[in-house]
């Protein structure tokens, strides 16, 4: 049996610089940074007070109100972002086999605000058991799944990936195992996450992992400066639309670019930390590209995890130096999370629609907020720092790594016949 | 129309997204105002916010029209 190719022809993207995803290109490629002090909850006694928030958004402009209530907000967002791709993608639904079509998305966590919700009432209402009917429907992780297939009518698998911030990226692999295999021919995938909630700033400021730069929320994720101190919280999603090359090509329509390979690896290490020599990054990009058949040299860009943690962004780049030796330093490499901050479950799609683009645009969207060189970090490498970069860009890798130490790759590349 | 009629009203429209004209007392919450199994559940759990009271599952069982509704909340909301 042969391998289908598989193909992304439809984007959709809600983030903290962008409600669409023109805009939030456009906003990447500018530098733009999405972070700003908390709206959602007051975090006045919180450690961290800011986040990067979704900014301007009215859900009933895209979901009727009766509906979104029973939806938790990183249904919402999935529901906005797939609307986007679906519309991009350009189906003439009557002529889709549905049964072909399918639903896979990333969430590292599901309906946080909507089990704190009702845990707090529960709480505060005299610990009377009387819980919201919709509150196991809208908190489950797998309700942005199943949505999303009602919504389209979706009929092949649907189901969710969950490996902490890999979630996405371990969604888009499923999605493109199971169109290259000819489960589907259609997959809506992705990912999204809505955790700027009590519950999830307080949870990652007991470990330490938010930055605390209070008073310069905009610079507070640096992603390789020596004077980082964390990740800035981000909430959002993107949605990719993966189908098979010919069923693509057969009805005409736009593509961005061709999914080549995936990789997958873990750490077997620590519940938090990643392993200091980086073997699951290593492997992960090693996996990746193998799967793709492609030499290290191809690479062109390097969207990395980066989240602006002291501890994660070296493993990550001494991989990179060393898996790729020589080539490392030729290729662009970026992390978008000094712009984004960290959507954890959704990060993976928002990062590889940003791959897409910078295959689509041949410009490599930067990593903001360089100040001072950290000498754990070759100075020969680049890491685009400060603004984009125009250059040739055919072949881009996407990394992600979870915690539980789930590492998933993807690779990208410009479309040729 | 009562006190207790006029805001059991506004849940309904509120919860349910209906028009305050379909609110009739006869009005099925199931049959005439788009309601699922669930919708209904959290409606009565509305009722007991709004008036400060718990339904026995028993008594919410009961209450499927904005007439029972109303007629079970003024016989015993205090």
């Amino acid at each position: 049996m042969s391998f289908k190719r598989v193909v992304i022809t439809g984007i959709g993207a809600l983030t903290p610089v962008g409600n669409d995803a023109p805009t939030f290109w456009k906003n990447l490629v500018a530098g733009v940074s999405g972070a700003a002090p908390i709206t959602r909850f007051d975090a006045e006694r919180f450690r961290t007070r800011f986040a990067c928030e979704i900014k301007g958004l009215d859900i009933n402009d895209y979901i009727p109100r009766q509906e979104a209530r029973k939806m938790d907000p990183f249904t919402q967002y999935a529901v906005i972002a797939t609307d986007e791709a679906m519309k991009d993608a350009g189906f003439d639904t009557d002529k889709l086999d549905l049964d072909k079509a399918g639903v896979i998305w990333g969430s590292g966590i599901g309906g946080l605000k909507t089990f704190e919700d009702e845990v707090m009432n529960y709480s505060e209402g005299g610990r009377n058991p009387r819980f919201n009917p919709f509150f196991i429907p809208k908190m489950i992780a797998d309700s942005a799944s199943g949505v999303l297939s009602i919504r389209y009518g979706f009929r092949g698998p649907t189901f969710i990936t969950v490996s902490a911030c890999a979630s996405a990226t371990n969604a888009l692999i499923d999605a493109y195992y199971y169109i290259r295999l000819g489960v589907m021919k259609v997959c809506i995938s992705g990912g999204s996450e809505a955790a700027v909630t009590n519950a999830g700033v307080g949870g990652f400021n007991a470990l330490k992992a938010l930055s605390e730069r209070n008073d310069s929320p905009e610079t507070a994720s640096r992603p390789y400066d020596k004077d980082r101190d964390g990740f800035v919280l981000g909430e959002g999603g993107a949605a990719l639309i993966l189908e098979e090359y010919e069923h693509a090509k057969a009805r005409g329509a736009k593509i961005y670019a061709e999914m080549i390979g995936a990789g997958m690896s873990s750490d077997a290490y620590h519940i938090t930390a990643p392993h200091p020599d980086g073997i699951g990054a290593f492997n992960v990009m090693k996996n990746a590209l193998e799967d793709a058949g492609i030499q290290p040299e191809e690479i062109d860009y390097i969207n990395t995890h980066g989240t602006s943690t002291p501890i994660g962004d070296p493993q990550e780049i001494k991989a990179i130096e060393r898996f790729f030796g020589d080539h490392a330093f030729k290729m662009n490499i970026s992390s978008t999370k000094s712009m984004t901050g960290h959507l954890l479950g959704g990060a993976g799609a928002i990062e590889a629609a940003a791959c897409i683009m910078a295959i689509q645009d041949q410009v490599i969207p930067p990593t903001i907020n360089h100040f001072t060189d950290d000498p754990e970090i070759n100075p020969r490498l680049n890491l685009t720092f400060n603004t984009s970069q125009k250059r040739e860009v055919k072949v881009a890798l996407s990394n992600t790594f979870g915690f539980g130490g789930h590492n998933a790759s993807v690779i990208f590349r410009k479309l040729e016949d | 129309m009562s006190e207790i009629a006029e805001r059991v009203k506004q849940i309904i429209v509120e919860k349910l997204g209906v028009e305050e004209s379909e609110v009739t007392t006869e009005a099925s919450f199931t049959n005439d105002l788009g309601a699922d199994s669930l919708d209904t559940v959290e409606l009565i759990m509305e009722f007991e916010k709004e008036f400060n009271i718990s339904i026995p599952d028993d008594q919410a069982e009961n209450i499927g029209t904005v007439g029972q509704a109303v007629t079970y909340l003024e016989e015993n909301v205090k």
